[in-house]
């Protein structure tokens, strides 16, 4: 048993969640770097252009890289050999991001009630995955995400019958439909089984893997591939201003289903992929 | 692509002129608001109240900025989307105002009132709101101070860069294929 002070977490994620809102992974920049190489739109590549300067400015002069710095999801994985001690875990992330907002002066955007509307003016409370695993770690992942590409999830539940094509389907679809509202050029998560509540957190965990890599699986490793590829024929482009630019990754996560379903999700992250990942 | 450097007020007849896919570099006064302040203004101007900043020839910017950092003017500023303003923005069309900026599509209603009005519908880029910050060289804020980034704020700009995505004839950079 080794036991964690829930203030580590607190620290920890103060410290991550404003990282994440400055800096994108090099593997982003570079699949922009990339995408200029490939991209025939004008008007698209003065977008890929101006969000590489954004990139460099935001992480250079410690300005978010947009002012849309989410409500934050945090998946918080702990090893059931971990004892957690002090104050509450729950308590102790929403004061990591509390004090992260304040000090990295970032946007809050969180209101106390869906209906009054009343911000509660420092981005908390977080949406909380916990999960326990294996091991003496605890693992936290923290995905500030904008409400532009959020807004434009989608979640559908198909009949069993139905075949891989109508998953593609419904994908480029709710990819098309997004629009430039999610800002592209998109990383997207999919998810394919579960029920209802799992494959929305699938699509969403979905967004957090590597997208220059491919699942275990080999015929989702063969849909990630396809849909990649099918939605940068839809010619949204950058900033949906029509281009070959329209999605950088798209990765998928599987889960076992019941007989009489197959849900589907699609998350959308624009083109800054922000999410950050720390082990304590 | 082109490039026009504009000065604000921007009246109609340079609103009439602006043509979809260009590129504009906006110099002078611009005003955000979004969805709240929107909502607020809309019950104001029902109960008969006066907008308490000018619409005539003004530019509207779908805007919630992040906090300024010391030093800073102001904090990231790019657009949020346009489409939940549609519900509001033909009546400011109506009032005076000549240009919104945001991103993403916009209803039919939006593009009908950019016709009749002479406006136009700008698209600043979307997660540029680092850059974008640097062509902000003053802010001030105008109204509904409580509601926090969401707040009206006059911003002084200086060639801040904006594409025309839907100008006053309907033509839309956002031309699509189908599925």
């Amino acid at each position: 048993m080794r036991t964690v002070p829930t203030s580590d977490i607190r620290d920890v994620i103060a410290e991550i969640a404003v990282k994440a809102c400055m800096e994108v992974d090099v593997s982003v920049t570079d699949s922009f770097a990339k995408a200029l190489k490939t991209e025939t739109s004008e008007l698209g590549s003065y977008v890929l252009n101006q969000l590489i300067d954004n990139y460099d400015i935001a992480k250079r002069e410690r300005i978010p890289i947009c002012q849309d710095t989410g409500m934050v999801t945090v998946f918080c994985s702990v090893g059931q050999d971990v004892h957690l001690s002090g104050d509450p875990v729950e308590d102790m992330i929403n004061e990591g991001i509390r004090i992260g907002y304040e000090k990295g002066y970032l946007r809050k955007s969180v209101v106390r009630d869906p209906i009054d509307r009343v911000n509660t003016g420092d981005n908390t409370p977080a949406v909380i995955h916990y999960r326990i695993v294996p091991g003496d770690k605890v693992t936290v992942t923290v995905v500030p995400k904008g409400a532009g590409c959020e807004n434009m999830s989608k979640l559908t539940i198909l009949k069993p019958t139905q075949e891989l094509s109508d998953v593609k389907s419904f994908v480029k679809k709710s990819v098309f439909e997004a629009g430039a509202n999610a800002c592209p050029p998109f990383f997207i998560g999919v998810g394919i089984g579960g029920n209802f509540e799992k494959v929305a957190i699938l699509a969403k965990e979905a967004v957090t893997l590597p997208f220059t890599e491919r699942s275990e699986i080999p015929y989702v490793a063969k849909l990630e591939d396809e849909l990649l590829a099918e939605i940068n024929e839809l010619n949204l482009g950058p900033q949906g201003f029509g281009g070959k630019t329209t999605a950088l990754g798209l990765r998928v996560l599987v889960y076992p289903t019941h007989i009489a379903s197959l849900p589907v999700a699609v998350n959308i992250s624009c083109h800054a992929v922000r999410h950050e990942k720390a082990v304590i | 692509m082109e490039v026009i450097n504009i000065t604000t007020p921007l009246t109609t007849d340079m609103a009439r002129q602006l043509q979809a896919g260009q590129l504009l570099l906006i110099s002078g006064t611009i005003y955000t608001a979004r969805d709240a302040a929107h909502k607020r203004l809309m019950g104001m101007l029902d109960r008969g109240e006066e907008s308490p900043f000018p619409l005539k020839n003004q530019i509207v910017y779908y805007a919630g900025p992040t906090p300024p950092a010391p030093g800073a003017v102001v904090g990231s500023i790019g657009p949020t989307s346009g489409y939940r303003m549609d519900a509001f923005a033909p009546r400011l069309y109506k009032l005076g105002v000549t240009a919104s900026m945001g991103k993403g599509g916009r209803s039919l209603e939006v593009v009908a009132s950019l016709k009749q009005y002479g406006a136009v519908y700008l698209a600043a880029i979307g997660g540029l709101g680092a850059l974008l910050s640097k062509h902000v060289t003053a802010v001030e804020m105008v109204a509904f101070e409580d509601l926090g980034t969401e707040a009206v704020r006059k911003l002084t700009v200086e060639k801040f860069p904006a594409i025309v995505a839907i100008d006053s004839k309907g033509v839309s950079v956002y031309e699509r294929n189908s599925v």
